[in-house]
């Protein structure tokens, strides 16, 4: 006989628990909200306030009022101003700007002629977002143009051109990316984990009694995973480039060495979280916690551009966000370790703290 | 060995919340003798066990281990100590050698001392046919003997021993206080806890630990010869009515049956305990021999947490 209270019995007893676990409990609440205020907030595909810079050839006042407008669009905002074609290209390349308005010095002469393009818009083309906003500007009137337009069949003020990855292939943009988000949750969690797992199977209440000391625990227990972890980038730069013809075009070197900085970072806060967990179980929903942002705020998916300015904070903190900009840079751009190696320095920090963090929080005490 | 005892502490006492899991305990274990912690589980021996290895701070009170400050100075002292835990605490996916040449190299010995002392334990503690097996697959018995080469391998002062029997068929248990005489022969130290009186029994001296406080210490001897009552054994063929007959003499504190006999522990101001008792159970009209023996240890261990129970305060 099926009994009705035997199974309400389990379910009351089941919800108890529930909510006794606070962190489960947490989660049911905590990552409906994550969610949504991170997707409603970040995931915003009409992408303004790109970061652009210009080099105005023309320097006329016809040619200031074009950037002006194209600022107005908020499609753009100017943080920069220089003079060649070469050297929007290389701010392009160290990831300052994604678009460099390029005014050629026949700039009046074109707009009289009016079968010929205005200007050129130098566009990032790694993230196929930024590169549709762009196109929007394409079209942007300019004064004393307007009438001959309609005339010449719509030609466009600006000509864009994409750089990087021009078939726009949207693997091309992901898989670098991808080589974070992947060591972000495998490190994290296992480094998490390795640490938990010994209080839970009561191995650490006999470690802590050796002379082992935290520094030689915690070191000892994040090495093999650095290896893991260049082991990881390998497999996935290879099925990469072999598989999705994902352009290599850095320094392998400078791919690795960006990768190790990213992977101490995220094996640091996987100890960390070792000090609060209580049980594997936990230490896997914390990582959860933390892996959600890092995907939905680091621009992997989003660019950083688009969110408003609290996600863009909390971009800035998390490691992956340094991690992509540096990857895409070097893989899809061509950057080398030097151009990009200003998104490490945060790294270095985040490595530091949480390391620091998890020395003092770690004690070689039950209590 | 300067120091007179190996382990000194004062009023040693662990609160957990509202719960004290250990009460002012004070104790002086001097060196090279086996000395036991008996006492029920929850009685504080574990907490007290881990406050001397340096894994719990105290509540209160202080001890000294091998002249050395707990906690304070717990790092120097790790390296002189050896603690085998309540629940194996060895590797499961590692196998025996792997397990101790870990431990080995945890302790800092030299290679070639490492490799000499492995070899050693396996020979020492029988282990010599498990060398490559899983240790999580070992038996009971096997697993313990790993525990104790474990702690054991860096030669010790001082061992600290967390109920190493409670998972041990008897003749293991017998093997392992062998090796446990031998080490201390050896100059080794050993606070060892136990539920078991047998085991109590074998200990040099011994304390009772009853929910976290100490209410008796001394060598087993000198704990039964000065039990504060007098111990009666009674044979009959009724016992269960001669328990409900002795339950109703005020003078009687408590009765346990021992097979098919019962002990009974008679305040010890009751002149002429057997009369008194052989009195009320021929008014009963049970046939009974009684007759007054020597206390055991259990007749101790009731005694000693009776008298704090029904005593209101702490002496």
């Amino acid at each position: 006989m099926i009994s009705i209270s035997r199974g309400t019995a389990i379910a009351r007893k089941e919800l108890r628990q529930l909510l006794r676990d606070r962190l489960t409990f947490g989660m049911i609440i905590g990552i409906p909200l994550l969610q949504m205020t991170l997707f409603g907030y970040a995931i915003n595909t009409d992408v303004r306030h790109l970061r652009a810079a210009v080099a105005d050839q023309a320097g006329t006042q016809r040619s200031r009022m074009l950037v002006a407008d194209a600022e107005a669009s908020q499609v753009i905002d100017v943080v920069d101003h220089v003079d060649t074609a070469q050297q929007l290209r290389a701010r392009l390349r160290d990831g300052s700007i994604h678009v460099g308005v390029l005014i050629p010095r026949d700039f009046e002469r074109r707009i009289q002629d009016g079968s010929r393009v205005a200007a050129q818009l130098l566009v990032d083309g790694s993230d196929p977002l930024i590169l549709q906003s762009a196109l929007g500007l394409r079209a942007l009137p300019v004064a004393g143009r307007e009438r001959r337009n309609r005339r010449f069949g719509g030609m466009q003020t600006f000509e864009v051109r994409a750089y990087y990855n021009p078939e726009r292939r949207s693997e091309v943009q992901i898989i670098p990316g991808l080589i974070g988000v992947i060591l972000t949750m495998t490190m994290v969690l296992f480094t998490a984990v390795a640490i938990v797992r010994e209080r839970e199977r009561g191995n650490l209440e006999l470690l802590i009694t050796t002379p082992v000391r935290t520094i030689e625990l915690m070191t000892g227990k994040i090495v093999p995973y650095i290896g893991i972890g260049l082991i990881q980038v390998t497999l996935v730069l290879l099925v990469g480039s072999i598989l999705f013809r994902v352009p290599i075009r850095g320094e392998l070197s400078d791919i690795y060495l960006a990768a190790l900085a990213f992977i101490m970072a995220s094996l640091s806060f996987g100890l960390l979280i070792s000090t609060f967990a209580r049980s594997q179980f936990q230490a896997a929903q914390m990582t959860l916690f933390f892996f959600l942002p890092s995907i939905l705020l680091s621009g992997f998916m989003f660019p950083y551009d688009g969110m408003p300015r609290p996600a863009q904070w909390i971009a800035e903190v998390l490691p992956l966000t340094h991690f992509v900009r540096m990857i895409r840079g070097i893989i899809l751009r061509g950057a080398s370790i030097g151009e990009v190696g200003a998104e490490a320095i945060p790294l270095a920090i985040f490595f530091a703290a949480t390391l620091a963090l998890a020395l003092t929080r770690f004690r070689k005490r039950l209590d | 060995m300067d120091e007179p005892y190996a382990i000194e502490s004062n009023d040693l006492t662990r609160r957990f919340g509202t719960l004290t899991a250990v009460d002012h305990v004070t104790l002086r274990i001097p060196h090279a003798q086996i000395y036991g912690f008996l006492g029920p589980n929850g009685s504080g021996k574990s907490t007290t066990i881990r406050m001397l290895c340096g894994l719990l701070a105290p509540s209160e009170g202080n001890a000294t281990v091998l002249g050395l400050q707990v906690p304070k100075q717990a790092e120097i002292l790790r390296s002189k100590i050896g603690y085998m835990t309540q629940k194996f605490s060895l590797y499961d996916d590692l196998t025996v050698r792997e397990n101790l040449e870990f431990i080995g190299e945890v302790y800092s010995l030299p290679r070639h001392r490492r490799h000499q002392r492995v070899g050693e334990l396996l020979e020492r503690y029988d282990l010599g046919d498990q060398t490559d097996q899983y240790a999580g697959t070992m038996s009971g018995g096997q697993r313990q003997r790993l525990a104790l080469a474990a702690a054991t391998l860096h030669e010790p002062e001082l061992l600290f021993l967390d109920e190493p029997t409670s998972a041990v068929d008897p003749q293991s248990r017998r093997d392992f206080w062998e090796s446990l005489f031998a080490l201390c022969d050896a100059g080794t130290t050993i606070l060892v806890s136990t539920h078991y009186m047998d085991e109590a029994e074998r200990c040099h001296s011994l304390a009772i630990l009853d929910r976290g406080a100490l209410v008796a210490e001394g060598p087993p001897r000198k704990l039964k010869s000065e039990i504060s009552e007098t111990v009666l054994e009674i044979e009959a063929e009724q016992l269960r009515a001669a328990r409900t007959a002795l339950d109703r003499i005020d003078a009687v504190e408590s009765v346990a049956q021992l097979g098919p006999r019962l002990h009974a522990l008679i305040e010890a101001d009751l002149e002429h305990p057997e009369q008194t008792v052989r009195a009320v159970l021929d008014e009963q009209g049970i046939e009974a021999r009684v007759e007054k023996v020597e206390a055991g240890l259990e007749d101790v261990f009731v005694s000693v947490t009776r008298r704090r129970e029904t005593s209101p305060a702490r002496p």
